[in-house]
């Protein structure tokens, strides 16, 4: 008996100790996970945190953050605090569409891609790398501009610039994997086409996109930003850091600080929340780069 | 007894920047039901391209250009990659050199062992695992380690799960690409103690690419000796060992280090294989040939049979035949 609760609380102290983290940069990953996470909760219960509506006029315009206004009011007399929690959501949907769209596409056209070969692979790799080869947010621009204004378009607009990321990678993974013994194996056991690329190559290739998925979703983070801050992202009066970042400048050289600083700060909290997780996780994924 | 698989003038090119590479040449054999034909030869001799050209699986550049490979009858050249598929762990197997990357590092053997049962049978989940829960006895892995990774076993351990796949189906054939090469000598024993029993047990034909003489020489029936893409000599284990015929089977046996000789001094054979871009005028082997005269610089020497099932391809015995 005194063995089961020994080992059962060596077991326990043990899975602690798998989430605790040992070095620094682990930390870090925690801490971005810690800040992911909150963000996203707000962005969940934002009904029930934001203490007014976003978008409707509640004070006077342009108050300094006051008890009742606890960030202050911008030029139209909306709360901050409440259009900072709404903006979360679409901070946080954009992103995370933006991510999977790119994602599922530049994976599955990779793994057709470099498993394929032959023509199919050079038709694609001149595409992705022509996308590639623009500078990300001219590109994004040009996109939202002729998608128009909207959640799904901004999301696509981003998703394009960040496709070819993964393709290449994946590429390059398949490219390796498919001449590996095992997937000759593989075909000598008789495996389909589709069991080798989704059972034996797939798998293999999984394991190196989280650390890309989270540094290029704190890329889109500032690439959403910057394109709200162009007015090229979603529609007028929807809480929108960037946009509201934009809105609030125009009064900076008034000393009307408060309704610019408070977006931009939560733009950069994202970004670094995603940045320290992707870095961690790499380090962490990653034992050779540990000294 | 009947022939399971007849190769007839196999020719299997690689076409590459440098030339075309004629790596088999104009090769035939034949292999009975449930026999072992040991395939020796040096490193570039062809060998293990002839072993992957029997299940289609030549890596581009290569490519069958001419021959048979009757199997049970069957042209498997003429045969499309959809149907070939269906004999490729089915009726005709392959263990592989190299148990260390040749199973998916991400999945667990006893999935490795369904995922092949299932893939050629139609059976439920149920008796796949029955199936693989044989196997695994069958080759000596306690079962409780089918939940197990490949890089949690050994090297030695991996090749048993190697050989359990290639028997998952009961295959006719199975080619065994230098199965032991990468294993101590130790377990090189046993897996060729287990390779024996499975032989008798499974009934199976089985092609045994190894440049290890002395490891061929343990388990084959049958010898064909390869050099520079074709088959030099053929015979019975017993008749190649004892009184082998071609200058290179001699050359070859004599460089098998011997500690019982007084003379320890390693002999060898003189030169290296040839360039297969360009091989040698005439026979392959004349420039390293102690016995090479004119007519071997000149013309090709036909593969004579000597005795019944004991082939030669030189010329010195063309006169006595």
């Amino acid at each position: 008996m005194t063995e089961i609760k020994y080992s059962a609380s060596r077991f326990i102290a043990s899975k602690l100790k798998s989430i605790c983290p040992r070095t620094v940069i682990e930390y870090f990953a925690l801490i971005g996970f810690i800040i992911i996470l909150s963000i996203i909760l707000m962005a969940i219960f934002a009904p029930l945190i934001a203490p007014y509506n976003p978008i409707k006029k509640v004070g006077e315009l342009l108050e300094s953050p006051n008890s009742k206004f606890i960030l202050g009011t911008d030029g139209l007399g909306r709360d901050i605090l409440s259009r900072i929690i709404f903006g979360a959501r679409t901070a946080i949907c954009v992103t995370l569409l933006a991510v999977s769209i790119s994602l599922s596409c530049g994976v599955l056209l990779g793994l057709v891609s470099g498993y394929v070969g032959g023509k199919t692979d050079n038709i694609f790799s001149l595409v992705m790398d022509a996308v590639y080869s623009f500078p990300g947010l001219i590109l994004a621009i040009v996109l939202a501009a002729m998608l128009g204004p909207g959640i799904v378009n901004t999301a696509i607009a981003i998703a394009v610039i960040y496709t070819p990321t993964y393709f290449r990678i994946v590429r390059g993974l398949v490219l390796s994997l498919k001449e590996s013994l095992f997937v000759e194996a593989a075909r000598a056991i008789g495996a389909k086409d589709r069991t080798i690329v989704f059972k034996y190559i797939f798998p293999n290739v999984l394991s190196s996109i989280p650390i890309v998925l989270s540094l290029n979703a704190a890329d889109a983070v500032l690439t959403l930003a910057a394109l709200s801050f162009l007015g090229l992202g979603l529609p007028a009066p929807t809480p929108d850091w960037g946009f509201d970042l934009k809105a609030g400048h125009a009064y900076l050289a008034s000393k009307i600080w408060w309704p610019s600083t408070f977006p931009g700060l939560m733009i950069v909290l994202l970004t670094l929340g995603f940045s320290l997780f992707g870095e961690g996780l790499n380090e962490i994924m990653n034992p050779e780069l540990r000294k | 007894m009947q022939n399971l698989l007849i190769i007839e003038n196999l020719e299997v090119h690689y076409y590459t920047r440098a030339g075309t590479i004629k790596a088999v040449d104009r090769v035939s054999l034949s292999i009975k039901k449930g026999e072992t034909l040991g395939l020796i030869g040096e490193s570039g001799s062809g060998k293990s391209t002839l072993g992957l050209s029997i299940l289609k699986l030549v890596p581009l550049p290569g490519r069958i250009v001419g021959g048979k490979l009757l199997f049970n009858g069957k042209d498997l050249v003429k045969l499309d990659n959809k149907h070939m598929r269906k004999f490729r762990g089915r009726r005709i197997s392959m263990v592989f050199q190299d148990p260390m990357t040749s199973l998916n590092p991400l999945m667990r053997i006893g999935e490795h062992l369904i995922e092949t049962i299932k893939t050629h049978k139609k059976v439920t989940q149920k008796e796949a695992e029955e199936r693989m829960a044989l196997l695994l006895n069958e080759v000596g892995i306690p079962f409780e380690r089918s939940k197990d990774y490949p890089h949690q076993f050994s090297g030695g351990m991996r090749q048993r799960v190697g050989i359990a796949l290639a028997i998952a189906l009961n295959p006719d054939l199975l080619i065994a690409d230098e199965f032991t090469s990468s294993l101590d000598v130790i377990v090189q024993f046993q897996i060729l103690n287990l390779m024996k029993k499975l032989k008798t047990s499974y009934q199976m034909g089985m092609i045994l690419i190894s440049h290890d003489i002395s490891l061929v020489a343990e388990i084959a029936d049958k010898i064909a000796l390869m050099y520079a893409g074709q088959i030099v000599e053929f015979a019975q284990a017993k008749v190649f060992f004892e009184k082998h015929l071609h200058p290179y089977s001699e050359g070859l046996l004599n460089s098998v280090p011997n500690i019982q000789l007084s003379d320890q001094k390693l002999s060898y054979i003189p030169g290296m294989p040839p360039d297969l871009t360009h091989p040698p005028r005439g026979c392959r082997f004349h420039p390293r040939c102690p016995y090479a005269t004119d007519i071997c610089r000149e013309k090709e020497p036909p593969l004579i049979e000597v005795e019944t099932e004991h082939m030669v391809k030189c010329f010195r015995y063309e006169l006595r035949k």
